[in-house]
C-alpha cells in the first residue's frame, strides 16, 4: 500500500531511495494472505483483527462447564492451581489494582482477554475453541467481576469498547533509545 | 508430595470426565514422562556411565561426580502438576567463567508450558504486519544469511532476593549468560520492508500457549538476534529449538523463545505476557524493562562453607542491561569500604563479566557486598536506602560467620 503511495516521490528521487527500499538477499519466499490468516491470532487494542462471532456471559458459563475449566480455575473461577479469575474484594472505589494480578479486572483491554483464551486455553486443548466460545468466556468472566452487565453481548464490535477498570490506569514501557539509561538519576546518589 | 500430586491430578481427571469426557489431553502424558525422567536422573548416579561408550564418544556427558543442578524457582515446582515447567534457576554458586552451560540455564516459560518437541525441518518464521513484502524463512534459508555472535545474558524479572533465601541459586538463579549465534533481527526486518507506521512489534512462538511478547522497534533495529545456535551447538529444547530472540539486556519474557512470527505493528499490542508485567508506576515500569546494573558474590555465597581462615579468591558476576560493565566494586565490611574487584578478561555488552577480589580472611565475621557500576554511569542500589524498584539490581551481603559458614545476610 504504502509503496503505491511512496511511487511518485521515489521516481523523484531516483533510483538510489528505490534500491533502499528493495531486499539486499533475496532469501525467504512470500506467504500467501491465506497463510498469513492461518497463523496471525494477534488481537490489538482495538480489534481490528478480531474473527465474525458472539457470545454472552449465561453461554460462557455453560462454555466454562462443558470445557472443564473448572478443573483447574475452580466452580467459581477461584482454586488451584490454575490463576484466578474473579477479583479479590475490595472495598467499592478501591484502585483497581488491589483486585490481584486477574486477567479479566486487572488488564487494561478486554481484547487481551479475549486473545489469551483463544491461544491459550483450554490446557492442553489450546487452539480450539470457537470464536463464539471465546466471545462467551470473555463475557462471562467480565461479567463476574462487574465490568459487563449480565445480558452484554460480546462481538468483535463490543468487546473493544468495553471499559476496564485499569484503562488509563497503567505505566506505558519508556521510549527506548540505544545507550540509554533505565531510568535517568537512578537510583539517586 | 508425591501422593498430593496423586490426589489433585485425579480431581482433575474427575472434573474433566464429569464434563462431558474433555480431558486435559496433552497433560497425562507430559506428567508420565516427567515421572520417568525423575527416575532415570535417580538410577544414573548409582552407577558409573561408560564415558567410553560409543554413545558417550559421540555426544558426552559430565562425570556423574559433578551433580551441579537447577532447581525450581518461586515455589512452584516444575515439572509442577500436569508436567508444565516455568520457573527453574540456574546453580550460580558452582558457576566459573561467564558461559552458563546451556544444561544449566536458567528456564522461564509464558504461563508454564510443555517444551515442544519440534523438527527444524517443518519450522518456519513469518515476518508480516505493516511491511512492503511479508516473508517466511525456514531454517535453511535463515542459516543462508550473514549472522552474529555474541555473549548476552538473560535475566527473568522476577529474579528477587529476599531474606528467606539461603544460596545465590535461590536469590540470584534466574539470570544466565551464552554466546548466542543467529541474524539480526534487523537484517530480517530490511529484507520484509517495514514501513513508516510498524513503530512495534509482536513476536510469538510456536508452542501450545503460542506466548508472545511486544517489541519496540527501536531495539529491534538495534541489536536483537534471532538465534538459532547457543553455545557451539543447535538451541536446547528448553531454550527455544530450533528459533528464539535475544533482545539484549531487557527483562527476560522478551526473549521469545520457539519463535514462529513476527508481526510489525503501529502501537503496542498489550498480548497477555505484556499484561502480566504491566506497572501502575513508570519508575517501576522503566526499571522493569531493562535490567540492571546488577552483580553478585557467587563464591563464598550462602550455604558455603570456608575450611577456615586464609587466602580465598573472592569471585563473582555482574551485568548490565546498560551495556559493559565497566567497574565492579567489593567491601569485606558490609558496605564501609570499597576496593574495585579485577574484571577477568573482556567485559562484553549485556553480557556476565567475571570479576574477583583476593582476599585474606581473618577469621573474624565479615560480610561481602559487591556493587556494579555500568558504561552509562549506572550504578548498583543498596536496598538498605530505600525500596529497590522494578527488576530487583540491589547489592546482596553475604555473613561470613568465624565458624566459615556463609549466610544470606538480607535483613
Amino acid at each position: 500500500m504504502r509503496s503505491l503511495r511512496l511511487l511518485p516521490f521515489l521516481m523523484l528521487v531516483g533510483a538510489g531511495s528505490a534500491l533502499a527500499q528493495s531486499p539486499t538477499y533475496g532469501v525467504g519466499r512470500t506467504p500467501s494472505a491465506e497463510e498469513i490468516r492461518a497463523w496471525d491470532i494477534s488481537i490489538s487494542p482495538t480489534g481490528e483483527e478480531l474473527p465474525p462471532g458472539r457470545g454472552t456471559a449465561e453461554e460462557g458459563a455453560q462454555v466454562y462447564m462443558q470445557k472443564a475449566c473448572f478443573g483447574c480455575h475452580g466452580m467459581e473461577g477461584v482454586g488451584q492451581p490454575a490463576p484466578r479469575l474473579i477479583k479479590r474484594e475490595a472495598e467499592p472505589g478501591a484502585d483497581p489494582w488491589s483486585l490481584g494480578r486477574v486477567l479479566p479486572i486487572r488488564s487494561p483491554y478486554a481484547t487481551t482477554v479475549w486473545d489469551f483464551i483463544n491461544r491459550g486455553m483450554p490446557l492442553g486443548s489450546e487452539g480450539t475453541l470457537t470464536p463464539d466460545e471465546v466471545y462467551a468466556l470473555t463475557a462471562y468472566l467480565l461479567y463476574l467481576n462487574g465490568v459487563i452487565a449480565e445480558d452484554a453481548v460480546m462481538d468483535a464490535e463490543s468487546l473493544p469498547l468495553v471499559e476496564m477498570p485499569n484503562r488509563d490506569n497503567w505505566a506505558p514501557l519508556p521510549d527506548w533509545k540505544p545507550g540509554m539509561p533505565r531510568l535517568p538519576g537512578y537510583p539517586p546518589d | 508430595m508425591g501422593s498430593g500430586r496423586t490426589d489433585r491430578r485425579d480431581f482433575l481427571k474427575r472434573g474433566a470426565a464429569v464434563a462431558g469426557g474433555l480431558t486435559l489431553g496433552a497433560a497425562a502424558p507430559a506428567i508420565r514422562e516427567a515421572a520417568a525422567a525423575g527416575e532415570s536422573v535417580e538410577e544414573q548416579s548409582q552407577e558409573a556411565p561408560n564415558y567410553s561408550s560409543d554413545e558417550l564418544i559421540a555426544y558426552g556427558q559430565r562425570s556423574r561426580f559433578v551433580t551441579s543442578k537447577r532447581i525450581a524457582h518461586g515455589g512452584r515446582p516444575s515439572p509442577d502438576e500436569f508436567g508444565l515447567v516455568f520457573h527453574v534457576a540456574a546453580p550460580l554458586q558452582d558457576s566459573v567463567g561467564v558461559i552458563t552451560p546451556s544444561a544449566l540455564h536458567y528456564i522461564g516459560t509464558t504461563r508454564g508450558s510443555f517444551v515442544p518437541d519440534i523438527d527444524p525441518a517443518e519450522h518456519r518464521l513469518m515476518i508480516h504486519g505493516l511491511v512492503d513484502r511479508p516473508l517466511i524463512f525456514d531454517m535453511e534459508e535463515l542459516k543462508r544469511l550473514p549472522s552474529v555472535t555474541r555473549l548476552h545474558f538473560l535475566e527473568c524479572a522476577g529474579n528477587r532476593a529476599n531474606r528467606r533465601h539461603t544460596t545465590v541459586q535461590e536469590t540470584h538463579g534466574m539470570t544466565s549468560c551464552a554466546e548466542w549465534t543467529g541474524v539480526l533481527l534487523r537484517t530480517l526486518l530490511e529484507e520484509a520492508g517495514v514501513q513508516d507506521e510498524g513503530t512495534w512489534l509482536v513476536a510469538e512462538g510456536v508452542e501450545e500457549v503460542k506466548g508472545a511478547s511486544s517489541l519496540p522497534m527501536a531495539k529491534a533495529m538495534d541489536d536483537i538476534i534471532v538465534a538459532y545456535a547457543m553455545n557451539g551447538e543447535a538451541l536446547r529444547p528448553q531454550q527455544g529449538f530450533p528459533l528464539r530472540l535475544i533482545v539484549p539486556g531487557f527483562e527476560g519474557i522478551l526473549h521469545v523463545k520457539w519463535l514462529r512470527r513476527i508481526k510489525v505493528v503501529d502501537r503496542f499490542y498489550m498480548t497477555y505476557n505484556d499484561y502480566g508485567h504491566l506497572r501502575q508506576d513508570p519508575i517501576d515500569a522503566a526499571l522493569s524493562y531493562q535490567v540492571g546494573p546488577k552483580s553478585v558474590i557467587t563464591y563464598p555465597s550462602g550455604g558455603q562453607q570456608l575450611p577456615g581462615k586464609g587466602f580465598y579468591q573472592v569471585s563473582g558476576l555482574a551485568w548490565s542491561g546498560g551495556g559493559v560493565v565497566s567497574r565492579v566494586e567489593v567491601s569485606t565490611d558490609d558496605g564501609e569500604t570499597w576496593v574495585d574487584a579485577k574484571i577477568r578478561g573482556t567485559a562484553h555488552r549485556m553480557a556476565h563479566t567475571r570479576f574477583s577480589f583476593d582476599w585474606t580472611w581473618d577469621g573474624s565475621e565479615a560480610v561481602l557486598r559487591s556493587r556494579c557500576t555500568d558504561e552509562v554511569g549506572q550504578v548498583q542500589p543498596d536496598r538498605r536506602e530505600g525500596r529497590v524498584r522494578g527488576l530487583d539490581n540491589s547489592i546482596q551481603p553475604w555473613r561470613i560467620a568465624s565458624d566459615g559458614s556463609v549466610h544470606n545476610a538480607i535483613s
